[in-house]
This record gives structure tokens, C-alpha cells and sequence, in this order.
């Protein structure tokens, strides 16, 4: 069956970045082609004819029950039991895939299970699309695609010796709102970034150490935000832009153990009004400014020469 | 003394042993991360109640090199999942914070 000819492993950082920073939900195909368990295997090869795919997911309102394949179809004319109804065929343990999962998940899977495709379930456990190993190189080619052309234009750039320095590197990901099982890996894969650049440990620390910190509070605080991390000739710029809601006391929040932070989030460890203070602390520059309603910005600077 | 050391002295069960062994530097004992964060220092052993995978991020973080889990938490499969992927040991013990320090202490400087 199709793989995928890329490995999550060890590929090129650019490509490792856009397997981790997809989401299944970015590559797979919406508009899902299903049908009842009812439905009997005549009606299910119309389907696949008509749409030229090899298999249907068997979906009862809107819940996934199972999978019928090409295979399956040809077991059926074979055995000559096309009238059978769906159900009594299909594939009822169906290994299927997490929209918010990376991409990096998906490419594992058809290496792992061997399958054509995988359907896709939402939050609710609903089906919310189908992945195939083509929906993710096609995917991966636009996003690389995207990618070079941002390399041509720093490359451009710097030959012309545009204003501003230009980073070495750049990196940006989005935070989600609460969601402490994430909380933390965009700051392991700053740092990763920055130990495989050769980067003295003791930078990597207050880097990750900033960038963890304002991690956690957009995780913490905001409606969801950006992380990014520019890596320049002599510094290391990380960013933390928000879309709302705002400090209401700027001066405040900087106040080490000053925290708005509810019970729920403190008993995690979290919330110990520590987190803007430290980061300041590691910064060489620091800057922060926050509007109500609009968001929250944050600014470290760490030299790359410093002790 | 080094980290396969480690459960021995604090009556700890290894829940998660994929990791290098290397020599335990210190210690660091607190259930605020930020505080952990701030203060503890690479090839410590992070001495905590906080039995979730942000412990885990944090260790990464700050390099330690051992979580002990106090007071018998329990560890949730997560957590074991991360810490494996981190190569970070992971054990839990009966004893609390103090009793944990205080032995780390002895072993490492009495």
C-alpha cells in the first residue's frame, strides 16, 4: 500500500517542522464520500466508481462505525454476496486519526498500518474527513512550496542588503487555549533547534527557560497566540503574540508572585506569578505591551555571546 | 552517584527507565514549575509532587536528569509516554519532598 517516502526521523529540519507543525486536519479531505450500514455492497461500489476511491466509511449520524474497502468489494463478487448490507462486511475496528494530531502522526501510521487511507475524527468523535498518503504529499509540496519561496526571498534579501537584519532561522507556532497536554513543546522544539545549531547550553536555558514561560501563559491567560523564535548572527528574538484579552495592570503582572491564575491551573503547578518575571530575568532585552481587548506582545532578546 | 543509584536510596520504583545513566548533580524539590523553571540546574534530580507531563517539559527544559514523585502519587500513562520520549528517569516513592531531600542531601554531600 501507499507510504509516505518521507521520514518523520530524520528529514531535513525544514521538512520535520512542517510535519510537526501540519495538522491532520490541515492535509485531510473533508468532504468525506460515506455510507449507512444499511446499505448493501452494490450501492457501496457505485460509490466508489462513480467517485474513483477504494474505500467508503460506514457512518451512522455522523459517527464512524467502520470501513468497507476495494477488498472487501471484490470478496463480495467473488462469493457472489453483493446484496449483503454494509455492515455485515465492513471493518469494524478502524485505526483512525486525530485532526488536532501532526502530520507527523499520519505519516507514521501508513508506515505502521500498511492502510490506503485513514479516516479522521474531530474532538466530538465525529468524522470530520479522510487522510490519504497523496492528501499528505500534496499537502507537504504546497507548504514546501511556501517554504522555498520564503528562502528565495531572504536569500534576495540579504544580497541586497535590506534594512534589518535577517534571521538565520525563524520558527512560529500556534498556542491552544488550556490545553496543558501540548503546553510546553513548542519551548522542547525551540530548544532542540537552537542545541542542534550548536548553541552554548547555558543560552539554550534562558532561552528555553523565556520561551517556556511565555508558552505557559498564553496556554494559561490568552485565546490562543504565536510563538516565534528568530534566530539572528548574535541574538535569539522570541516572540509571544496574543489576540486578547489583555493585561489589565502591566505593572503588576511583572510583580514576581502576582498572578490571576485560577485554583484549577495553580494545583498543576502553574500560576505561581513567576512566569513574566522569570523571563525578564533571562532576557538581555525585554519588552512587553498589552491593550485590552486586542492582546498581550512579548519580546526576549538573548545574546548568543553572553554568560 | 549516579541516577541508577537513585532509587535505592529514596525507596523509589522505576516507572520509567529508558534513559542514560550520568552522575546526579543536585537537587531541586518543588511543585511550582515556574519556580523549577527559574531555579533548578541541568543533571539535578526535580523532587515533586506533580505527577503530569508538564513535569516532563520542564525537566527537558532545565535538563534534569530524574523526576522522583513523592508521597506515592500515581503516574499517569502520559507522563511515562513523555518522560520516555525525553529520556528522562521517572520513578515514585512513599517518602515525601522533605524525607526525599534530605536523603539525596546525605548521599550526595554527607
Amino acid at each position: 500500500m501507499a507510504t509516505v517516502p518521507i521520514s518523520p526521523d530524520s528529514s531535513p529540519g525544514v521538512v520535520l517542522e512542517l510535519l510537526y507543525s501540519l495538522r491532520v486536519k490541515d492535509a485531510m479531505t473533508k468532504s468525506v464520500v460515506t455510507a449507512s450500514p444499511s446499505a448493501d455492497l452494490r450501492s457501496v461500489q457505485i460509490l466508489m466508481r462513480d467517485h474513483a476511491i477504494t474505500g467508503i466509511p460506514i457512518t451512522e449520524e455522523g459517527r464512524l462505525l467502520g470501513i468497507v474497502s476495494i477488498g472487501d468489494i471484490i470478496g463480495a463478487l467473488d462469493s457472489g454476496t453483493m446484496d449483503r448490507q454494509a455492515s455485515t462486511v465492513m471493518t469494524n475496528s478502524v485505526v483512525s486519526l486525530d485532526e488536532e494530531m501532526p502530520l507527523s502522526f499520519a505519516v507514521t501510521y501508513f508506515d505502521r498500518y500498511k492502510y490506503g487511507r485513514f479516516p479522521v475524527i474531530d474532538t466530538t468523535g465525529r468524522l470530520a474527513g479522510i487522510i490519504t498518503a497523496s492528501d499528505i504529499l500534496r499537502r507537504l509540496l504546497i507548504a514546501l512550496n511556501e517554504e522555498i519561496g520564503r528562502m528565495e526571498q531572504r536569500i534576495a534579501g540579504r544580497q541586497a542588503a535590506s534594512e534589518g537584519p535577517v534571521p538565520a532561522m525563524e520558527l512560529s507556532f500556534g498556542t491552544t487555549p488550556l490545553d496543558f497536554s501540548r503546553a510546553g513543546n513548542i519551548s522542547t522544539r525551540f530548544k532542540k533547534a537552537l542545541v542542534e545549531r550548536s548553541c552554548p547550553p547555558l543560552v539554550a536555558r534562558k532561552a528555553a527557560i523565556a520561551s517556556y514561560e511565555l508558552e505557559l501563559n498564553q496556554v494559561i491567560h490568552s485565546t490562543g497566540g504565536i510563538m516565534r523564535m528568530r534566530i539572528f548572527d548574535d541574538t535569539i528574538e522570541i516572540t509571544a503574540q496574543d489576540e486578547g484579552p489583555g493585561i489589565p495592570d502591566v505593572d503588576r503582572a511583572m510583580q514576581e508572585g502576582y498572578s490571576t491564575a485560577n485554583e484549577w491551573v495553580r494545583s498543576l503547578g502553574f500560576g505561581a506569578g513567576m512566569g513574566l518575571p522569570n523571563v525578564k530575568r533571562v532576557a538581555d532585552g525585554f519588552s512587553i505591551s498589552s491593550e485590552m481587548g486586542k492582546g498581550t506582545s512579548v519580546k526576549a532578546v538573548i545574546t548568543w555571546g553572553k554568560n | 552517584m549516579h541516577i541508577k543509584d537513585l532509587p535505592g536510596i529514596v525507596e523509589a520504583v522505576i516507572v520509567q527507565g529508558v534513559y542514560e545513566d550520568g552522575e546526579i548533580g543536585g537537587g531541586y524539590a518543588s511543585d511550582l514549575l515556574s519556580d523549577v523553571m527559574a531555579h533548578a540546574k541541568a543533571k539535578d534530580v526535580l523532587i515533586t509532587i506533580q505527577a503530569h507531563r508538564n513535569s516532563i517539559a520542564v525537566a527537558g527544559l532545565v535538563g534534569a536528569s530524574a523526576i522522583v514523585i513523592c508521597n506515592g502519587r500515581s503516574v499517569p500513562e502520559d507522563m511515562i509516554e513523555a518522560a520516555r520520549d525525553e529520556g528522562i528517569a521517572l520513578m515514585r516513592t512513599d517518602l515525601n519532598q522533605y524525607e526525599v531531600s534530605g536523603r539525596l542531601w546525605k548521599a550526595l554531600r554527607g
